[in-house]
Order: C-alpha cells, then structure tokens, then sequence
C-alpha cells in the first residue's frame, strides 16, 4: 500500500485552495473522510432512511441493519468484549459527559474525588468539574512535566481512600505524547478507583484492545476517525453501564412507561434515548474498514518517515519551541505537532500557511490548562494523517519558515 | 486628503498587490509602522472583543479631532489596525461616521478573514465608529 492509494480515497484531498493544493494538517481537529463514508452516508439517505429499531418494515430493517453492524465494528475496532458495551454518542464529549454525570449520579458523594490531568482537553475537565459541583467533590489534577508527559508517579499521592475515577487522555490533542494509560489503570485499580480513557486521539493512532488496557471507560469521536461528524462511541465495562442510571429519558431506552414507573431497556439501548443519528453512525463501519487497510508495514514505515523527519525539523530549529517531546523513542509521539516561535503570533502564522494552501490550527486548542501550563496564550498545531506525504511535509516546512521570515 | 481620497488611495494601493501573501506583508510592515502603544493602557476595558488575538483600542480628542492609538500581539491583525487608524485617526466625529467603511470590503479583507476574523474587524469598526459617536 502507498501513501498516494490511500490519498485517492479521499475527495477532499485533491482540492486546490486559493489556487493550490491543499495541504490538509488540521487532522486532530477533523479528519477528511474516505469516498466509502460519504457513499455509505449517501446510501442510507437515499434508500434506507427509517427510524432505526422500531418498525417491521424493510426500510427501517436495513437503517437499523447499518446502525448495528456498525455497532460490530467498533466492538471489534476497540476489541470489547461484548457488543452491550459499545454506545453510540454524537462524539467524545457527548460520551465524557454521559459518564461524568451517571457515574457522578450513582458513586460520587460529598468529599470524593475526581483525578483528571493537565493535559486535558476542555472535554474532559468541564464536565467533570460539573460533575464535582454538582455533588460536593473535589477535582485533582495530575501534572505534566516541561517535556509534556505525565508525572506519573505523583499519581499515588492523589489517589486517596476518597479517590471515585480518574479520566485521562491516551494522547494529549496538544502534546501528542502517547500516555502510559495502561499503567495508570493499573495503579488505579490496585487502589479501586475507575478509569475513563480520552481516546479521541488515541483511537486514531493506537491499536486499542479494551480488554488488554482493563480500562472502565474508552470513548471516541467518529470525525477524527475519518467518518461522519456527530459520531462516536462509548465503551463501558458492563458492570459500570448496568449500575449506572441513564442519562437521558426517551423512546427507546425504555422497558415498560406506566405513570407509576419505567422500567429500562437493556443495554445499550438504555443509553442511546430518542432517534439516533443513525446515517453518520453507520458510516464508522467503512471508516474501521479503511483504518484496518492503514496496518501496512510499507505504509506505516511511510508514515513513521513523515512523523520523524517533522519532528526532527522542528526540534531542531532554534527559532521554534516544540511541546510534547519523547523522551525515549520517537514511538511515543504521534505526528501532532504543536509549537511557538519565539516572537511571532501563532495566528499570524496560520493566517499566512492558509494562504499558502496549508490548513493548521492555532490559538488555545480547547486545553487553556496546557497553554497556563507553557506559559503561552496559544500555539501553532500540524497534526499529519497517514494520507499525508512527505512531499507535504517539506512544502510545509518551506512555507513556516517563509513565514517566520515574513514575521520576523 | 478628504477621507474619500484616502479611503480610495488605500483601494488602490491594495490592487497592486495580486497575491494574497503580498497584501500581507503590506500589512505586516503597516503593523509594524504603528507607533509605540503604551503597555499601561493594555487594559480591559480598551481591549476590542470579538477579535481571535488581542487588540487594545485608545482615543484622545485633539482640536476637535479623534486622534486613535492601538495595538495588537499579533501583527497580522495590527496592520489591519494600523490601516483603519490611518485612515480615521485625526477627523473629526463627522468625518469618521461620514464613512461607509465599504473600504474593508473593496480591498477584500473582509472575505478573505475567516469569519472569526472577520467579527474582529467588524468590532474594530464599530468601536471607531462608536468614539466618533460619544465625541460628537
């Protein structure tokens, strides 16, 4: 498999923008989407659109078909081991807040505790800060150290007897260090508290088995994931999804609605109240089809070519702070790429790489921690999908250093 | 220079320019032009919201003319700035609301900005247009 077979899979990357290619380097924030998404998305609008799981005929048949199979999928993406374990949510937040909330409504109570990290995502501080409010619990942060990686081992002075779960990211979506989660649910376990993992990143460039990590929690987004936006997934070990209540009341989430009580329905469907959003939720079956494609030695040796060579670029120039550096080897990073130059303004800068055709992000990036924690009120962030190229890299490259020069 | 013939100078200089990353580097040098703002007046209350990086806005009345200073940490946004001091700063309230501030679009900043880019120029107009406004 070549990086250019890949490439032909997605629409989007062949368009030009102001006249030029379009170097697409915003792929933490949103990945584009294979041509087989957008048909299956397509499909389900043009001949199977019904409400899922609730009538006999044929049409809804084949949406509720799509919806479940896709279900398969992840459970098998994320090896779960039971398919009652995989809810559908609109994305990582929506999921986060879900089991922020009925993780909080069923074992948090006054004086508890939450362990998150600095490295979070708004996503995963604000909801269980919410969460803490709400039930008179404390928030406690594990810090991260000046190479942007966790300080793991100040995790057993928080953990105290009071200590209900911990939520961290498998990747930081500012770092893009590679957490030891595995490690950290382990130390956690051994002292009873629960685990949710942030794999909104993580999903994306780590092969993750649910059961080999033992985490509680793993949840994900769909358009990070190269399908349809307004996607995701939860996985929850059974026995946290059984004991938690719902989140939301609904149709079909229920067992039997008699104005002296309701009963639910089983899992996952007590999770997943109202009218899915049953097209885009499909559409992450052809996605785990494509990302399966993705494990090809030449191409991952392509891609790995592409990370080191960014990474070593930006490294090693001295006009550029780069934050989320490996300590051991490059294995631990992911090709995300956050950075300040000394001087210049990360807008300035992604003002004049759009201009030049290369979409980056700037600014906070949705963690305000991280940026408190650097000392900066934001950065530059290219973050490189495997369909992008070397060629790309080096065109990249030409151009910040053209516009570091212009700010200069 | 009637403020008309400004407005227009600034059109035309900008036509020169085809391509984008030229109007940007007159736009950088235009921010880097702008005189030395004071750091004591970086506070809240000068600082135009709306804008994706910081830019402060300050005013003093001189002979019955709007004298504006500013400043931004980003200089891309300072050039845009500069350019609208430059054309509004030192007229009077009536000059300035004489304007349709049409300018922005003629030399296509205004579709060229982001939309998140663009609400920070539009805020920038409306604070110029608002201190023409009190001080008339």
């Amino acid at each position: 498999m070549v990086v250019n077979e890949i490439r032909e899979m997605f629409p989007a990357l062949s368009r030009k923008v102001y006249g030029k290619d379009l170097v697409y380097f915003d792929n933490a924030a949103t990945s584009q989407r294979t041509q087989s998404v957008i048909d299956e998305w397509n499909r389900i609008s043009a001949e199977s659109n019904a409400n899922i799981h609730r009538a006999v005929h044929r049409l809804a048949d084949e949406a509720t078909q799509a919806y479940e199979t896709a279900r398969d999928a992840v459970k098998d993406f994320l090896n779960a081991s039971a398919r009652e374990e995989i809810v559908f949510t609109s994305g990582t937040t929506a999921a986060i807040n879900l089991v922020a909330f009925c993780f909080g409504e069923a074992f948090v109570g006054e004086g508890d505790e939450v362990i998150v990290t600095e490295a979070e995502h708004h996503s995963n501080i604000v909801p269980w800060q919410m969460m803490c409010q709400r039930k008179g619990a404390v928030l406690k942060v594990l810090p991260v150290d000046d190479s942007g990686h966790l300080m793991v081992e100040k995790l057993d002075e928080l953990i105290t007897g009071r200590t209900k779960i911990m939520a961290v990211t498998h990747i930081s979506n500012v770092l893009g260090i590679i957490n030891p989660v595995k490690d950290i649910i382990e130390k956690c376990h051994s002292k009873g508290v629960a685990v949710l993992v942030d794999g909104a990143q993580g999903a994306v460039h780590c092969r993750v088995d649910v059961q080999d990590l033992d985490c509680d929690f793993y949840v994900f987004s769909g358009h990070k994931l190269y399908a349809a936006t307004g996607t995701g997934a939860l996985y929850g070990k059974k026995k946290w999804l059984e004991a938690m209540p719902p989140y939301m009341g609904g149709g079909e989430m229920v067992g039997t609605v008699k104005f002296s009580g309701t009963t639910y329905a089983p899992l996952p469907m007590k999770y997943e109240a109202g009218t899915q959003n049953f097209a885009s939720a499909a559409t992450l079956k052809p996605a785990i089809e494509f990302i399966n494609l993705l494990n090809d030695s030449e191409l991952i040796k392509y891609n790995d070519s592409v990370r080191d060579y960014l990474l070593e670029v930006l490294t090693k120039d001295e006009r550029i702070i780069l934050y989320g550096v490996p300590r051991g080897t490059n294995e631990e990073k992911i090709p995300l790429f956050s950075f300040t130059v000394e001087g210049v303004h990360h807008e300035d800068l992604a003002l004049i790489l759009d201009k030049m055709g290369i979409a980056v992000r700037s600014g906070q990036m949705c963690a305000e921690p991280v940026m408190d924690r650097f000392g900066v009120t934001g950065m530059l962030r290219a973050s490189v999908a495997p369909y992008n190229t070397m060629e790309e890299a080096e065109y990249f490259v030409k151009c910040l250093n053209r516009a570091i020069n212009m700010l200069m | 220079m009637s403020l008309i013939e400004a407005e227009n100078a600034i059109v035309e200089e900008f036509s020169m320019y085809e391509e984008w990353l030229d109007k940007y580097e007159y736009l950088i040098e235009l921010g880097k032009s702008l005189q030395d703002y004071p750091e004591e007046a970086k506070t809240d209350d000068k600082l135009i919201k709306g804008c994706q990086s910081r830019v402060w806005l300050d005013y003093k009345m001189e002979d019955g003319k709007v004298v504006f200073n500013a400043d931004s940490d980003a200089i891309i946004t300072k050039g845009i700035i500069s350019l609208l001091i430059g054309l509004y700063s030192g007229r009077t309230p009536q000059e300035i609301l004489s304007s349709d501030f049409s300018v922005v679009e003629k030399i296509g900043l205004k579709e060229n900005l982001s939309p998140t880019r663009a609400n920070g120029l539009v805020s920038m107009i409306a604070k110029i247009r608002e201190v023409a406004g009190k001080n008339m």
